[in-house]
């Protein structure tokens, strides 16, 4: 039953690159992706400085492929997977029983709110081509047709822990022996529907965000995708390129404590990393870089960080958040930082927590601020919390 | 691994001490709407008043579930919606765009998002065991049943809550009509296979299950296996995907009892049932299920409910020739407008 | 100042949907939060849209919630005080 899972091909698209090679040069150049709204139609537009992927929908349209007029979400879906895929360089990928798990939160939001305009005037009106895709699994229909998956399709949709989960689940297909191949991870656009959302919870920064700082004042949102494609161990050895790492570690557990908001000592998060650590066969002692979940609230930098302080007291290994870079890109944040996370085991680095200033009173460790090589790291460890409690820790050993 | 009990809100009297299917409640147009208990009894009234009424129906048909199974907390917490929280997400997105992004409230938002029910579970229960919710189409039933089915396979859990949830909302019903979803002309929805023409009626549920690894002795059915394909290129590999999946469950059709399809009295999205019925399924006994809950993405867990009962039962309800048979294997077979299709196999304890 | 509290009463039970509350089951400085009428972060946030939408009063800042919020009354002075006067 515990066969091993190997990440074989990474693809990632955020506000700080369009490709794996832009986004790893970004981290190394400390060069953030936050800056002032730029392409999504808000009333906001000059309030709140976001992550937003570098691209109109047009040129986004013409890099992936698709028709324009469809969702951002799916577009940054299919770029990033068709990427990972390519990477991977599997040559007989339709003869392998292949699934495609992704997760998002937004679906096809951002042509919804366009149809929405001219629905309530009149619900004989809007274009129903705008709203077709509305659903969250109806984006990854749309990227597993371009694919030419069919094996097995999923979508999940927790929050801000979504696609941790798809990853979770994709390995999980593998070990039980269901499929061979999982591409797993998650994709969202910028929405006005996110924008005003996380407006009405007081908690988006209006500068650069500064997670882990004792003077955070909030996050700034993100877009972006970012998958992995997951092997058995069968197929990592048929392949003649470099594995990344596998997929030692992984646990899902529920903070149960209010809708949104964080419990103070994290006992979610605590639960989620001592269950990754568990089934990893792991000590705290060997986890080499944790890339946190660190928004830049209040709430969930205190709460990440005492359950971080508790179980790493005495260790504590080097840690990041690289939102400060890509902004909380909600349902693709989990993939995006899987992507980092792979890299930064495979290759021995640890990314900065850009524009850290002043540390976070009572906790035992501050987060790094330089961009450093580390051969020493063997296993690393990835923090996504959601909203609703849901809290997935995933960890990613050397080879 | 069995179905140890079962709770269900549907546009039928399914809630509670109820008989099973006695009075069947009628709907003439084009949409079937859930049949509501009084949540006062079921939910704390001071958490249940931000929730709108899909929450509420999955929550209180999570927990009724729970307490017919005498489970305080369970292992594990997995839903399944195509659309989430329909009424919240047109709550807020109606304001947005009304109030030109202004002045808007939380709530709505908050609760919007798809994994509400799961979480609000958990929040009710202390529970913090897993928590994980599929929103993929037709088959977000079936991909939370089957993590249901990997936790207790791997070990991870005993017993596992896990539900489907859709709701109509009078937009999503309008949209959806405009799709040409629905019936252009109102039907009832007892002679909706009678008259067999463009469109179905909408529906909507709420049906929770606990699925556990060992036998407690008082469970209404075990549950085999679930499978989902995705967009079968014609009906020979729909059938195909039938076979294997029989297959890999040492059994035929031969030895299935009862199967429950999908029909929802659209001609053409009924066109592969009947393709089945004539052939594959030929002398097999069987009902289809949507005249009573109506079309949606995740009625195979109305359906679920339904053969669970019937086999708790031990004979089906719906069809004379099997009334001297013993069910032994029920297999339900459905697909949501073509795009994801799905295989239950349940039998009895 | 009584008419704002009563019509603050009624406003705050819509505006949370506090089902089974009646205005006089309020007192003007009965703890809103907490232990009292047992609201949370979410009921502050929803608060702070009510003022703004209903009395043109608007809070900018999140953590000043819970002094503003502490009673009826203690809502019913911030209004009164940063109303803006007729012109």
């Amino acid at each position: 039953m515990d066969q091993p899972v190997f990440i074989a091909g990474l693809g990632v698209i955020s506000a700080i690159g369009n490709t794996v090679a832009q986004n790893l040069l970004s981290l190394e150049q400390e060069k953030t992706g936050i800056a002032p709204i730029r392409y999504l139609d808000t009333e906001h537009r000059d309030e709140f400085p976001v992550g937003e992927v570098k691209l109109s929908n047009d040129e986004l349209a013409e890099l992936s492929g698709f028709k324009p007029g469809i969702s951002r979400t799916a577009m940054l879906n299919l770029i990033a997977v068709r990427e990972a895929l390519t990477d991977a360089g599997i040559a007989n990928l339709a003869a392998l029983r292949t699934g495609f798990v992704s997760a998002n939160t937004v679906g096809g939001m951002d042509k919804t709110e366009d149809f929405f305009r001219d629905f309530l005037s009149d619900n004989a009106k809007g274009r129903l081509r705008d709203v077709v895709n509305h659903e969250c699994g109806a984006v990854t229909n749309l990227v597993a047709d371009q694919l030419g998956i069919r094996h097995y399709v999923s979508t999940i949709s927790t929050a801000c822990s979504s696609s941790a989960n798809a990853i979770m689940y994709g390995a999980r297909l593998i070990k039980n022996h269901m499929l061979d191949v999982v591409i797993a991870g998650g994709t969202d656009a910028l929405t006005r529907f996110t924008l005003n959302g996380f407006n009405t919870l007081m908690i988006l920064d209006k500068q650069p965000c500064q997670p882990f700082d004792a003077n955070r004042r909030g996050l700034n949102l993100g877009e972006g995708a970012g998958y992995v494609v997951l092997v058995s161990e069968r197929i990592a050895a048929s392949l003649k390129k470099e594995l990344y790492c596998t997929l030692s570690g992984y646990h899902n557990a529920n903070d149960a404590y209010h809708q949104t908001a964080s419990s103070p000592e994290g006992t979610g998060s605590l639960l989620a990393m001592e269950g990754a650590l568990k089934r990893s066969g792991l000590q705290p002692a060997n986890i080499g870089y944790i890339n946190l979940h660190g928004t830049g609230t209040q709430n969930n930098d205190s709460s990440e960080g005492a359950a971080i302080s508790k179980l790493f007291a005495g260790h504590n290994p080097k840690m990041s958040s690289t939102k400060a870079f890509t902004g909380h890109t909600l349902g693709a944040s989990g993939g995006i930082e899987a992507v980092f996370s792979a890299l930064a085991v495979q290759r021995g680095l640890v990314y900065p927590n850009l524009r850290f200033e002043t540390p976070i009173e009572g906790f035992s460790f501050t987060p790094e601020t330089r961009f450093s090589s580390q051969p020493a790291i063997k296993h690393v460890l990835s923090n996504s919390f959601g909203f609703g409690g849901n809290c997935s820790s995933l960890i990613f050993s050397k080879l | 691994m069995y179905i140890r009990a079962a709770s269900n809100i549907s546009p039928q009297n399914t809630f509670g001490n109820q008989p099973f299917l006695q009075e069947l409640a009628e709907y003439t147009g084009d949409r079937l709407s859930c049949i509501e208990p009084d949540y006062k009894a079921l939910i704390d009234p001071k958490l249940i008043r931000r929730m709108s009424r899909i929450i509420k129906m999955g929550v209180a048909a999570g927990m009724d579930c729970l307490k017919q199974a005498g489970i305080q907390i369970p292992d594990a917490i997995i839903t399944g919606t195509a659309y989430g929280c329909l009424e919240d997400t047109n709550t807020f997105l109606s304001k947005m765009v009304q109030q030109n992004e202004e002045a808007l409230a939380p709530t709505a938002f908050i609760q919007s998002t798809h994994n509400t029910i799961s979480a609000q579970i958990a929040l009710l229960l202390q529970c913090h065991q897993y928590n994980n919710t599929f929103v993929n189409g037709g088959a977000s039933f079936e991909n939370a049943l089957l993590d249901a089915m990997m936790l207790l396979y791997e070990g991870e859990a005993s017993n596992v809550l896990v539900g489907g949830i859709d709701e109509v909302t009078a937009n999503s019903h309008a949209i959806l009509k405009r799709m040409g979803l629905y019936r252009s002309q109102p039907v009832s929805n007892f002679e909706l296979f009678n008259a067999p023409g463009k469109g179905t009626m909408a529906g909507e549920g709420s049906a929770f299950f606990i699925l556990s690894k060992e036998a407690s002795g008082a469970d209404w059915a075990k549950i085999d296996s679930v499978s989902s394909f995705y967009k079968p290129r014609n009906t020979a590999e729909i059938k195909q995907q039938i076979s294997i999946f029989l297959q890999s469950q040492n059994t035929n059709i031969h030895e299935i009892d009862l199967v429950i399809t999908g029909n929802n009295g659209d001609l053409k999205n009924d066109a592969v049932y009947g393709q089945l019925q004539q052939y594959d399924f030929a002398g097999v006994p069987a009902i289809n299920y949507k005249a009573l809950c109506g079309e949606y993405p995740t009625s195979s867990a109305f359906a679920m409910w339904l053969a669970a009962h019937e086999i708790k039962n031990g004979t089906c309800s719906f069809v004379s020739e099997s009334e001297e048979i013993p069910l032994k294997k029920v297999l339900i077979y459905n697909h949501y407008q073509m795009i994801h299709h799905s295989l239950i196999l349940l039998s009895a304890c | 100042m009584d008419k704002l509290i009563a019509d603050l009463k009624e406003q705050i039970i819509e505006q949370l949907n506090l089902q089974d509350v009646k205005p006089e089951d309020i007192g003007d400085d009965q703890p809103l939060f907490g232990d009292g009428l047992g609201l949370d972060s979410i009921d502050a946030l929803e608060l702070i849209v009510l003022l703004q939408q209903k009395y043109k009063v608007k809070l900018s800042n999140a953590e000043d919630g819970p002094k503003i919020f502490r009673s009826v009354r203690t809502i019913a002075e911030f209004i009164e005080s940063n109303k803006i006067p007729n012109a």
